[in-house]
């Protein structure tokens, strides 16, 4: 019964964000070189705000947005009820530790992030990690994106530039202001067999930067 | 609100008129394919985009009127708040401007609304030109951050003249109290957005039916002999026409709607150089198939108080 009351309030705080964040950024999805179709995928993005999330979740259309979930850092998403609600029930996040040395085997983020893709999910994740409050576009890739790409070939690993969210909501502002964002979405990419892991994770850099490019022209 | 008898002739006249014309312009689309349409079907795509655009003015404008006064204020106040949007997604800003776009948007902007609601015409007028100016660069500089500092406030100040201020003037004309023509202004208004409407359109059309011949060699393609007099001419006849809804004499209308029009023409002409500036084709897409509304309404906002000053200058009983 309370998990049904649970579900229920999770469905519509989540329509509630969707609207939310519709009305303050006015976000458009820019499809440029792969198509919103239900395929698994692992979209990897830049991180500059904590509305990145909700931003890209409310961005794909409702049939895509029910099994993609964002891979988030449980200390942030777990630090209180209200987090942990919107963050485990809303979003339906797959927590990880980033406590590398105080964690369990079972904990590993990779592990997790694979068993959610094998549930059928598709991911949404930040490969660099943390968020980005530097001068410079985009900073080096964590070495997650690799493991997930040798573990799973066959996934599409799409990269996915999100434009101007981080003048909407600064870190430590609490208001956002509504100006427009944009998601850009391009065309995914593939580990070669036998590929380097620093060749490949400098592969999937540049073709989340050439996204931020192609959406100044 | 008096004159309900003009405004149900205006509407019905608009809707007719928007009924021909998305018949036309279908039956065109359906049969003609001819010279000049032959190759370059953008024309009728690009009248059609604009009926649809004008079927939402003539709605939103009528439902606002519904409302009365208040209506029309809170109808601008969300234009402005979408053109705004719209331009400040483009200028520059640094982290340290959060407060300063909070400002914009959350202050400046509402305060601005409540006193053309209130009628403080003087306020008004001064608001944004004189105390947001003065006040925008203490909340920046308060942050500290020097980096393209005097870029950043000019570019916002900019878009707060444009979006708000000079938006604000289009409503403000009910503000206004003009003898024997009490409770009408929102004709004014109606007449204000045809003209310019209007004109925009024959400034699209013109060069592509009779040729271009470009105003300057350094200028865009889009800027030629042909569309400016098909649009002061347009404006002209339109603004002449509908005479009747303002309280104009017809060669009153006459220099009145030229003036609107040559404003209008001015004011897209300095948007387009803005978003040639900044590397935008257009300034969001809201409005499918147009653009932003900024696209659709740069021509209003930049012909609204010059239109509000003559009126009060040669029309109201002060």
């Amino acid at each position: 019964m309370l998990k049904r009351l649970v579900e229920a309030a999770a469905a519509i705080a989540g329509h509630g964000l969707v609207l939310f964040v519709r009305m303050v950024t006015a976000p458009r999805a820019i499809w440029a070189g792969i198509e919103p179709i239900p395929r698994k995928r692992v979209y990897f993005a830049n991180h500059t705000s904590n509305a990145d999330f909700p931003l890209v979740w409310a961005v794909l259309p409702a049939f895509l947005r029910s099994r993609t979930r964002p891979v988030a850092a449980s200390d942030y998403w777990l630090k209180n009820r209200l987090r942990a609600f919107f963050g485990r029930d809303v979003l339906n996040a797959v927590l990880i530790n980033r406590d590398r040395d105080n964690r369990d085997p079972e904990e590993d983020p990779v592990q997790r992030m694979i068993a959610a893709l094998d549930e059928g999910s598709s991911l949404i994740i930040f490969p660099e990690g943390m968020r980005n409050l530097t001068e410079d576009p985009l900073l080096e890739f964590k070495t997650g994106l690799y493991h997930l790409a040798m573990a799973r070939p066959d996934v599409d690993l799409v990269p996915t530039w999100i434009d101007n969210l981080n003048s909407v909501l600064p870190k430590g502002e609490i208001v956002p202001v509504p100006l427009i964002c944009t998601v850009t979405f391009g065309r995914p990419i593939h580990i070669a067999p036998g590929e380097d892991r620093d060749i490949f994770l400098s592969r999937a850099h540049a073709a989340l930067v050439a996204l931020n490019k192609g959406s100044e022209e | 609100m008096n004159g309900h008898a003009e405004f149900a002739q205006l509407f019905t006249g608009l809707v007719l008129a928007l009924l021909g014309a998305t018949l036309v312009a279908a039956a065109i689309r359906r049969w003609w394919t001819g010279p000049p349409l032959g190759s370059e079907n953008i024309i009728i795509e690009t009248v059609f985009a604009r009926i649809n655009a004008w079927w939402a003015m003539v709605v939103l404008l009528s439902l606002a009127a519904l409302f009365g006064r208040i209506g029309i204020v809170v109808l601008f106040a969300m234009i402005s708040f979408a053109a705004l949007r719209e331009f400040l997604t483009l200028t520059a800003k640094r982290r340290a401007d959060h407060g300063v776009l909070m400002f914009s948007f959350f202050v400046a902007l509402p305060l601005q609304y409540v006193l053309v609601a209130a009628g403080w015409i003087g306020l008004m007028t001064i608001f944004i030109p004189v105390y947001a100016f003065l006040f925008l660069p203490v909340i920046a500089a308060m942050r500290g951050d020097s980096a393209g500092f005097l870029t950043r406030i000019a570019e916002t100040q900019w878009g707060l003249m444009l979006c708000i201020f000079a938006a604000s003037h289009a409503p403000a004309l009910l503000a206004l109290d003009i003898p024997g023509f009490e409770g009408k202004q929102i004709l004014i208004i109606a007449w204000l957005v045809i003209v310019v409407q209007a004109a925009d359109m024959a400034h699209f059309i013109t060069p592509r039916l009779m040729g271009r011949t470009r105003i300057a060699p350094d200028v865009p393609h889009s800027r030629t002999w042909e569309g400016f007099i098909g649009a002061l001419g347009a404006g002209v006849v339109v603004g002449t026409a509908l005479a009747w809804i303002t309280p104009f004499a017809s060669w009153q209308a006459a220099i009145m709607a030229l003036l609107v029009s040559l404003l209008g023409y001015a004011g897209g002409m300095v948007m387009a150089t803005i978003k040639r500036d900044k590397g935008v084709a257009d300034w969001g897409h809201l409005i499918p198939g147009q653009g932003g509304f900024m696209d659709r309404l740069d021509s209003v906002v930049f012909s609204a108080p010059l239109l509000f000053h003559l009126v009060r200058f040669f029309w109201t009983s002060v």
